[in-house]
């Protein structure tokens, strides 16, 4: 069973069609016991870094998180939450990957457009979760802050400076784009995710 | 850098899709989920569904139909028409839309665009703009190009940016179903002007104009309908030839 985090931040239905579609069994919670005892956790999220803490924190859910030993997926602001902070709001996160989360400078003369959206090539591929997936493939982004480069980086992507596209840590992984949204790519990621 | 986008379009009435030669002429051209599937399995980047039914009972068709889009593709995809309301965004959000686009109802009131956008994102919000040439000015229609406004494009594109909005759709209703090519200078003049992404809509006719729209034209995306649903060219061959032509493209 799959727990995918319904902290009020947004749209759950593309999380959960996909996974009905890769015909993984899942529910939407936001009971820690749930959380706690399920094989895999999804933390979606859309929206700013700041209200999403907040709405974490205020269903007691941070040090749930934080201690969980089964693996974890953070889907954007999902991903960035579980980062050290955000400049979205200036907010400390949950500190589990160990770089900050700044926004993009727009320039146009490298047509650097701010919000970063639509479809961009990740690089540098560098875990199981992209198993199959190849470098310099396509996935769909939307945000307007990312993940500095860390060594926690599992796949990097340019829009204008480079970024962690994806991180991971032990037992938890995050991609900044939507694996959901992402085609046929994005279902094998999931799927991966799925199989560890 | 992201990739330039191929964005199918897709008129819906009573849960089928139909394209209209200048909107007159509706054909028939299939089920809007297995063409939806279709485009998405050739590339396509983004797909837009547009409600064109006049009913509340054809509303009410394309809400569910909404619903099965939402479990059966994995791309991105934009509902558009009739949305005139807050609630209206709500209820489509609610059952999976990643976009909403609006038009009229923002023309009518602007306040719109601030609402949905400051409640759900910016990138939820795609503003659509019909404009037509009038003597030496762009100007906005609304009601799919039959009301003329005294509005310019320019400034309505500018205040929609403001306002929130993710992102501009632009048709000229000049252009619009006669497959002539973009106004190229229109597009670009737009895109350098604006942060915002810009969508180029109406008037695809053949590879090239998709080219120059996304190259001379610096448009963001290109949106078509009447060239894809004829066949006349697969998404994939389309963007083959714009990688070609050294545009970035996700193939």
């Amino acid at each position: 069973m799959i727990a995918i985090i319904d902290y009020d931040t947004g749209n759950l239905r593309s999380v959960s069609n996909v996974l009905k579609r890769l015909g993984a069994e899942f529910c939407v919670t936001s009971d820690a016991a749930v959380i706690r005892a399920a094989e895999k956790v999804l933390l979606p999220g859309v929206g700013a870094a700041a209200s999403a803490m907040q709405k974490l924190q205020e269903r007691g859910l941070c040090q749930v998180l934080k201690e969980l030993k089964q693996p974890v997926l953070g889907i954007c602001v999902g991903m960035q939450i579980m980062c050290r902070s955000s400049e979205e709001g200036d907010v400390d996160c949950l500190g589990i990957f160990d770089t900050d989360v700044r926004r993009f400078t727009p320039c146009k003369e490298q047509g650097v457009k701010v919000p970063h959206m639509g479809w961009n090539s990740i690089e540098n591929l560098r875990s199981s979760l992209f198993d199959g997936v190849e470098n310099s493939a396509y996935v769909y982004f939307v945000h307007s802050y990312a993940p500095n480069l860390c060594d926690e980086a599992i796949a990097t992507a340019t829009n204008g400076c480079e970024f962690a596209a994806a991180l991971a840590k032990d037992n938890f992984y995050g991609t900044q784009f939507h694996p959901e949204k992402s085609g046929d790519v994005g279902e094998t990621i999931l799927k991966n995710f799925i199989d560890l | 850098m992201v990739a330039k986008r191929i964005i199918p379009c897709l008129d819906v009435k009573e849960g089928r899709t139909v394209k209209g030669v200048n909107f007159v002429e509706l054909k028939d051209v299939g089920d809007a989920v297995e063409m939806g599937k279709m485009y998405a399995m050739q590339g396509a980047d983004e797909l837009v569904y547009l409600d064109i039914s006049a009913t509340v009972e054809g509303r009410n068709t394309f809400t569910s139909l909404v619903e099965r889009i939402a479990e059966n593709i994995n791309i991105p995809f934009t509902v558009g028409g009739g949305i005139s309301t807050i609630d209206d965004a709500a209820r489509l959000l609610g059952v999976g839309a990643d976009k909403i686009s609006i038009n009229s109802a923002a023309v009518r009131n602007p306040a719109l665009i601030d609402e949905i956008a400051s409640k759900y994102g910016s990138q939820f919000v795609v503003l659509a703009i019909d404009a037509k040439k009038v003597g030496d000015k762009w100007l906005i229609t609304t009601h799919g190009g039959r009301q003329l406004t005294e509005r310019e494009l320019f400034a309505w594109a500018h205040e929609g940016q403001e306002r929130g909005a993710g992102e501009i759709l632009l048709t000229s209703m000049d252009h619009d179903g006669v497959r002539s090519g973009y106004p190229c200078d229109l597009f670009a003049r737009l895109c350098n002007e604006l942060s915002i992404p810009v969508i180029a809509s109406g008037g695809a006719g053949s590879v090239k104009d998709i080219v120059d729209v996304l190259s001379k034209g610096c448009a963001d995306a290109a949106l078509a309908a009447s060239i894809f649903h004829y066949g006349d060219i697969t998404i994939g061959d389309l963007k083959k030839e714009l990688s070609r032509n050294g545009i970035k493209v996700r193939l």
